[in-house]
């Protein structure tokens, strides 16, 4: 609107700083913001507030593919995002709901050498993004978005090609698709003799495939200079050492650490670590628990059944602090493991606590050995024959007690007090 | 004419507080003076908010008699480049011609909040581009000022013209202008009142249409300069939504005003004596500068090597400018749009129709300048080059307090001639450089030509002295007299 004036929202600053030290990456100690030109009906100041001279962040890396590939990120600049061009048939609406906000760009080199390895690449950006809370990495809405320059080159050649550039690919599935169509083009255009022109290209998905935006005939000239609204930021070392004492534990760290000092697998650290709200449910866990148990329960059973039906973990209806209780309960005997695996059933299904289901149903783990050893007598007893015949040697006849002593406790006895008695009994 | 309009500021707070006149009244004859004007300073007229303001403030001064805004029941103006709720808000251009703002510009906003009654929207260049108030969507305005030798009416100066005319004209006590490369020093001096702009930064561009971000600054017109001291000072203040605003505190510029100079080194710089100044003017700056020795100020010669520059600098870096910050007015959201059947074509007819050709010629000697290829050649040149003008000020500055030059080269000129083009391409060349340094500077009137139109002399302070430049301003005005009180 005319006279209306930009102001900077600091928090984006320190988001920016936070993500850049996460990526090993240079902090600008003094960047500044520039004017990048251009009508279009969803930029309302005709203009896009951007750091084109003088980005926030220069020279980081992310590495991939099990850290053995290193990724160079070329910056991190603070921009304003436009509004949204809703195109219809014969009609655009504009959404001007997110015009003026701010959002990272973040600029890889040339590094990434095919679909997969930008997939693979994306992940971890999003991984990381998501543990420091810069960014919650929802592609689906828009809240991270990418895009893509593609190039082919013959295999040994040391130059790259024309490259084109697809726009606001919103998925890491279509970011494939994209790719390996777009590099497909490519080729066909270049063995069938032709050139490849650098356009700026969309990603039909319905089609799969990709479609000119612009050509780099009609690209505009963006007329940057240093946008003379805001001032330039300027960050002292002092700040950048606390937002670097504050930044949170990175998925690689956390990874290494629970190798190295819980004992855990590569595997299922690798499971735990991948997700920040995973390791932190973990960690929940392993506050209290031994991390082999709280592994298991995290990664087989409740894994199962978020799986099976296709909850995340963020809504999952057992909490940590749940089931840290119910693992409490396993862990002092107030209930066998097997009971444990059914109360953890009713707990997902009615979101209940472990102490309310196993009063409720009446669950509590057996291990009096004087009413133990009544329910075996009383057993033994009735049933003189088995007795015999184990005694002569029929020892698989073992179970058959076991059995009917969990009959009689409905499965409550503890099975270390059972054995110890019956071994002690059928030996006499 | 009703002598209440003849009073300064100071005189009408004084005749509220001892209740020789209601505000009502005072703004009642104001009302009728501009309902009947005929300079075209006013835009859009707004009566009832002045009256409404009047009757509040009667109340103020009925309920008790100190501590009372001196703003409180002036009736003022407002320049149309600020934003003012609800009060369309045209900056003169066909581009806004009926925008009406959501939201109130921090400078009349406090203005208002201290009081003061607004009388309407003044007249001005269409996005304060211009120095003659000619390049209005509403017309030209016209100076209360005639020239006797030959009866022709002149300018009155831009591009805030409808501001300096209208309290030239009595028609408000003070009115609000902006300041991008003179636009409040140059018509203040061609209408023989008084026009201040104060450091860049010192108040708030929200809401004040830009026209070049870097060089924009409010300021305002008045017929004395304490008067100009109490407005300014109510304008000054840092504010959240500018992020280029200061956050120095403001102090009380009224309370500065002794007329004590003594000891004060004033510069008077080489480079200004230059070709197409007036010889009347020359006069007066070698009267007033004596006049202020005997003072006892004392007057040095100083240099400010690359004021030469200054105009070229000024016309890339405000183009450049420009071109981005008009780029909003597109047809799309609000304002003037001409519908066509294509994107393209609706930018390009809506843009073509909207803005008059001064807004079109700056706009595309800015888009030139930005574009890649010529950056490096202009605009970077440029920025470098304004940088050099701010530090001959700066070293100047370690040497001298103020210093005093002519406000213009020339007195006023013909409503309806075409000036010389040397004389037109120097018009802006005494305020341009205090605009790129971002320094304070003053206009005040020391006499009357030969022809019987006003000539003006500058002070351009060291950054934050407002307070200083006024007073060295109020002691040139007693050595000169107000000469708009000549006017009938």
């Amino acid at each position: 609107m005319p006279g209306t004036l930009p102001v900077l929202n600091y928090s984006c600053i320190e988001q920016a700083i936070c993500t850049g030290l996460a990526i090993s990456a240079e902090i600008n100690k003094c960047s500044y913001f520039d004017r990048k030109n251009y009508f279009y009906p969803d930029l309302p100041q005709g203009y896009q507030i951007t750091q084109f001279f003088e980005p926030i962040v220069k020279n980081g890396k992310v590495f991939i593919n099990n850290n053995e590939k290193e990724i160079r990120i070329a910056r991190i600049h603070l921009e304003q995002d436009a509004g949204k061009s809703i195109h219809e048939e014969s009609k655009t609406y504009i959404d001007l709901n997110r015009a003026g906000v701010a959002l990272m760009e973040i600029v890889s080199e040339p590094d990434l050498r095919s679909s997969a390895e930008a997939a693979e690449f994306m992940k971890k950006l999003r991984q990381i993004l998501r543990y420091i809370g810069s960014c919650d990495g929802d592609m689906e809405k828009g809240s991270l978005r990418c895009d893509a320059n593609v190039s082919v080159r013959p295999k040994g050649s040391s130059t790259f090609g024309t490259r084109c550039e697809i726009k606001n690919l919103n998925s890491i599935r279509y970011i494939v698709q994209a790719i390996d169509y777009e590099a497909q083009r490519q080729i066909k255009i270049l063995e069938s003799g032709g050139e490849i022109s650098q356009d700026t290209l969309l990603f039909d998905v319905t089609l799969g495939k990709t479609k000119v935006m612009r050509s780099k005939e009609d690209s505009s000239d963006y007329r940057y200079f240093p946008e003379p609204d805001l001032l330039p930021v300027e960050i002292n070392q002092d700040k950048i050492d606390s937002i670097k004492s504050s930044l949170p534990e990175l998925p690689d760290q956390k990874k290494l650490r629970y190798i190295e000092e819980l004992g855990i697998n590569e595997y299922d650290a690798d499971v735990i670590t991948s997700d920040k709200e995973i390791a932190d449910y973990f960690e929940k866990l392993a506050k209290k628990h031994d991390s082999k148990i709280a592994v298991t329960w995290l990664t087989v059973e409740l894994f199962g059944r978020l799986n099976k039906t296709n909850i995340d973990i963020v809504s999952s209806p057992i909490k940590a602090d749940a089931l840290s209780e119910l693992l409490d309960f396993i862990v002092d005997g107030t209930i066998s493991a097997k009971l444990g695996k059914q109360v953890f059933d009713i707990m997902f299904e009615t979101g209940k606590p472990a102490s309310l289901i196993i009063e409720e149903q009446d669950l509590k783990q057996i291990t009096d050995r004087g009413q133990i050893a009544e329910v075996i007598d009383t057993i033994i007893n009735s049933n003189q024959d088995k007795v015999q015949e184990y005694k002569s040697g029929k020892t698989k006849l073992y179970g058959f007690f076991v059995g009917e002593v969990m009959k009689l406790t409905k499965g409550k006895a503890s099975p270390d007090v059972v054995n110890s008695i019956l071994n002690e009994k059928l030996s006499n | 004419m009703n002598e209440l309009r003849r009073l300064t500021i100071t005189e009408m707070h004084d005749g509220l507080r001892r209740r020789d006149f209601s505000a009502v009244e005072l703004v009642e004859t104001h009302v009728n003076a501009v309902e009947n004007e005929q300079l075209n300073a006013f835009v859009t007229k707004t009566p009832e908010i002045a009256i409404k303001a009047a009757k509040i403030a009667d109340e103020y001064f009925l309920k008790q008699k100190d501590n009372i805004s001196p703003l409180m029941g002036i009736p003022v103006g407002v320049k149309d480049l600020f934003c003012t709720k609800g009060i369309k808000t045209t900056a003169c251009s066909k581009m806004l011609e009926n925008f009406v703002p959501t939201y109130e510009s921090t400078v009349s906003n406090v203005l208002l909040k201290s009081g003061a009654a607004m009388l309407g929207k003044l007249n001005m260049d269409e996005f304060a581009m211009g120095s003659a108030n000619t390049n209005s969507y509403f017309g030209p305005v016209k100076n209360v000022w005639i020239r006797k030798s030959d009866g022709e009416k002149v300018v009155p100066g831009g591009s805030s013209g409808g501001s300096a005319a209208s309290v030239a004209g009595f028609l408000c006590a003070g009115a609000l202008g902006s300041d991008t490369g003179g636009s409040v020093r140059q018509p203040a001096a061609y209408c023989g009142v008084v026009g201040i702009k104060p450091t860049y930064g010192r108040c708030s561009r929200f809401g004040m249409i830009a026209f070049a971000s870097s060089l924009d600054q409010a300021g305002v017109i008045t017929r004395s300069v304490s008067d100009s001291a109490l407005m300014l000072e109510i304008i000054c203040g840092y504010d959240e939504k500018d992020s280029t605003s200061s956050k120095r505190t403001v102090p009380k510029f009224s309370s500065f005003i002794n007329g004590d100079i003594k000891g004060k080194r004033i510069g008077i710089p080489k480079e200004y004596k230059m070709d197409g100044i007036s010889d009347e003017i020359v006069h007066n700056w070698e009267k007033v500068s004596s006049n202020l020795k005997e003072n006892g100020a004392e007057v040095v010669d100083i240099t400010l090597p690359h004021t030469k520059y200054a105009i070229p600098v000024y016309y890339l870096i405000c183009s450049a400018e420009t071109s981005s910050n008009l780029a909003r007015y597109d047809g799309v959201r609000y304002g003037f749009r001409v519908d066509a059947d294509t994107l393209e074509e609706m930018y390009s007819l809506t843009r073509a129709e909207g803005f008059g050709k001064e807004v079109k010629r700056r706009i595309l000697i800015g888009s030139y300048a930005l574009s890649s290829g010529h950056y490096n050649e202009y605009y970077e040149k440029a920025q470098c080059i304004r940088a050099l003008i701010r530090n001959d000020f700066i070293k100047a500055f370690e040497k001298i307090d103020y210093i005093l030059v002519p406000s213009a080269p020339t007195e006023a000129f013909g409503l309806n001639e075409k000036p010389d083009p040397l004389i037109m391409c120097i018009n802006d060349v005494f305020t341009v450089p205090a605009s790129l340094a971002g320094l304070p500077a003053i206009s005040v009137p020391v006499g009357l030509s030969n022809a019987g139109l006003p000539l003006a002399l500058q002070v351009i302070g060291n950054y934050y002295d407002e307070a200083g430049i006024l007073n060295m301003a109020s002691v040139i005005e007693q050595n000169c007299g107000r000469i708009v009180n000549s006017l009938t």
